[in-house]
């Protein structure tokens, strides 16, 4: 080709470049990819506090659609590795990705969740001034940005929506009631019912059924396990018995790291989770 | 018809701001007819001075319903309010001094009497424009909302927020009033800008131009209220109360937490801005003493009376406070600044929620005795 060809080629009026174009600048795609059928991989990841490591070449990889429990004692790393995989705390090592492309080291905590990462706290965290109708609503998967926000209006469609995830978390009648004055298990599926408005593909749970009835508590077990599949479900729990009933892999994780991983059974027999557990 | 039903759904669910915007109206429409058309030794007569006075408190309770936005719906406490109030009172002060013309003490026609006493021989260059009132006008909401956007940029990027945030505000009035008291500033001084003559070719001394002001600024008041009460139930405004309640949340569910702040501060600036400009012309001058924190501090305790997180309640805390003041200072005067410490320690400790807050108390309670009795019957 000669410089006269390459000179039209480059300036062709309908040529894409390969920097613009979506989906190929690795690292800053706004696109999930999931092709591998992994959604998220945490490899390496390293965080320190102080000289105190809360995370230690910790590794992770989540499929597309998996329901995946994580345990550990306390100080284990649980909730570091979500702030890690959130935004909120960036490591020192290693990386964090959603999908093919998407850097989680480098996004800010919004445009993750806006990027299919939602999250629910150890402690209930919910809008506590807002009815629960409006809780559902500042959740909804939307334009969030400032102007858009000033001139929403909800459509019959949105309306629909939040009327459906009431019904699930079965708090229908409660809508107008503000959310301070909800129970503590109301609260938790509340704060769910808002992960489930924002549509995301991962949704990170963090101690969902502390404070829950017995009854509650079965009922969230079958929340959980009906959202798995369509989205990819990690749950932070202490408690065994739960984790048992909904688990099909269970992850240990110890002093910052990965100690076990596999089914429930495999790892209760697992020497070195004993040791941990037990103090043998 | 569609502007129209948004105004009547807005206030449909506002019972306050119903009966605050007509008392608001009934002012507008006595003051001027007791004025100007009820003779000097009626006892109905309402005195030129009192008009002013009465203009002066609708200024603040703009600015009060400012803060309120910020402070009541977003959790932002800034302690430096009165600094947009002040910039944008001397962007107003700059074009009433421009329009003295030759007429000054010095009877110079290019430069104001400050700047002929200090020797200087030709107007700075940011004094250029404001003989044109549009341009004044543009800069009276520009300056403030420009300060606010720089400075809450740099603050919320940083997550700089509550007892700090506050601070530091403080720090901004405080360091923009050493400031605007150096003479090299080019701002007067100590003095600030005052001996205005007329605005817009109006006489500022006669009795017209006096009511013209006042009900120009019981109808930015209005509007004010308006628009501040459309963005407070717009879902903007929900989302600012989350943050105000829960930061973290609302940054999880995918809200840019530092963009919803910076846009309600800047927009109370702006507000601020324009109540300081209708300000300037009632009260005759303009100095750095506005930029004092201890004005901006007085204005939190108005807020913080009247019922934060209501706007009706602001405007209702300043009226009332500053009512108080204009009493107390001409009849003990040296017991006014004891007295407003006191009525801020005792709003914030049986009052949290100030008047408003006690008045749905009071209410509360007859309901729920009038629900008891019922049963009963």
């Amino acid at each position: 080709m000669n410089s006269m060809d390459s000179l039209k080629e480059t300036m062709r009026r309908d040529r894409v470049f390969n920097f613009l174009a979506p989906g190929t600048h690795a690292a800053s795609s706004k696109e999930l990819d999931i092709s591998h059928d992994t959604i998220l991989y945490v490899e390496g990841i390293t965080v320190s506090f102080d000289g105190f490591k809360a995370l230690n070449d910790l590794n992770l990889h989540i499929s597309n659609g998996e329901l995946r429990c994580i345990i550990g004692p306390n100080g284990a790393g649980k909730t570091t590795m979500m702030d890690v995989i959130t935004g909120k705390t960036r490591p020192d090592e290693g990386m964090a990705f959603f999908g093919q492309t998407m850097d989680l080291t480098k996004l800010t905590e919004y445009e993750i969740a806006s990027a299919g990462i939602g999250r629910k706290f150890q402690k209930p965290t919910v809008f506590p001034e807002h009815s629960v109708f409006e809780n559902l609503e500042l959740a909804m998967h939307t334009n969030k940005n400032v102007w858009p926000s000033l001139f929403a209006r909800l459509s019959s469609e949105q309306h629909d929506q939040i009327m459906q995830v009431l019904d699930v978390i079965m708090l229908h009648s409660e809508s107008k009631i503000l959310a301070k004055n909800l129970s503590h298990g109301q609260k938790q599926w509340l704060e769910i019912g808002m992960l489930l408005m924002q549509k995301p593909k991962v949704l990170l749970v963090d101690e969902p059924i502390a404070g829950m009835t017995h009854q509650e508590t079965e009922r969230t077990a079958e929340l959980l396990t009906s959202l798995a599949g369509e989205h990819s479900v990690i749950v932070v729990e202490h408690d065994m018995e739960f984790v048992r009933s909904i688990a099909k892999t269970v992850t240990v994780l110890h002093e910052g790291h990965v100690l076990a991983e596999g089914s429930m059974d495999e790892v209760q027999n697992d020497s070195r989770v004993i040791e941990v557990y037990l103090g043998e | 018809m569609e502007r129209k039903s948004v105004l009547v759904s807005m206030l449909a669910d506002d019972r306050g701001g119903r009966i605050f915007l007509s008392i608001l109206a009934v002012v507008a429409v006595l003051v001027p007819v007791l004025n100007l058309m009820v003779s000097d030794t009626s006892a109905l007569h309402v005195p030129t001075y009192l008009v002013t006075l009465m203009g002066k408190y609708l200024c603040y309770a703009l600015l009060a319903i400012a803060l309120d936005l910020v402070w009541g719906y977003c959790g932002i406490l800034s302690l430096g309010h009165g600094a947009f109030f002040a910039l944008g009172g001397y962007a107003m002060g700059m074009y009433l001094m421009r329009q003295i013309g030759d007429r000054g003490v010095y009877g110079n026609p290019d430069l104001p009497d400050f700047m002929v006493f200090l020797d200087w021989k030709e107007l700075p260059w940011y004094w250029f424009g404001f003989d044109q009132f549009w341009f004044a006008a543009i800069m009276i909401m520009l300056v403030p909302g420009l300060l606010a956007f720089v400075f809450g940029w740099l603050a919320f990027r940083s997550r700089v927020t509550g007892v700090y945030l506050s601070i530091i505000t403080q720090a901004l009035t405080y360091a923009l009033m050493l400031a605007f008291f150096r003479n090299e500033m080019g701002f007067g001084g100590n003095n600030g800008l005052t001996d205005f003559k007329d605005i817009l070719g109006f006489n500022l001394q006669s009795d017209g131009t006096r009511i013209g002001l006042f009900l120009l600024s019981a109808l930015a008041l209005a509007l004010g209220y308006l628009v501040s009460r459309y963005i407070v139930n717009s879902k903007l405004g929900r989302v600012t109360v989350a943050i105000r309640d829960a930061e973290d949340r609302a940054r999880f569910v995918g809200y840019k937490v530092e963009s919803f702040k910076l846009w309600v501060f800047v927009f109370s600036a702006v507000l601020a801005g324009i109540a300081g400009a209708l300000y300037v012309p009632q009260v005759g001058i303009i100095n750095p003493g506005e930029f004092s924190p201890l004005i901006s501090i007085e204005l939190v305790v108005w807020v913080a009376v009247g019922g934060r997180g209501f706007l009706y309640g602001a405007v209702m805390g300043a009226i009332i406070v500053n009512f108080a003041k204009s009493y107390f200072t001409a009849a003990f005067p040296e017991v006014w600044l004891f007295a407003l410490g006191a009525l801020f320690v005792l709003v914030t400790i049986f009052l949290p929620r100030g008047i408003v807050g006690l008045l749905e108390k009071i209410k509360q309670n007859k309901k729920e005795k009038s629900d008891a009795k019922e049963q009963v019957a």
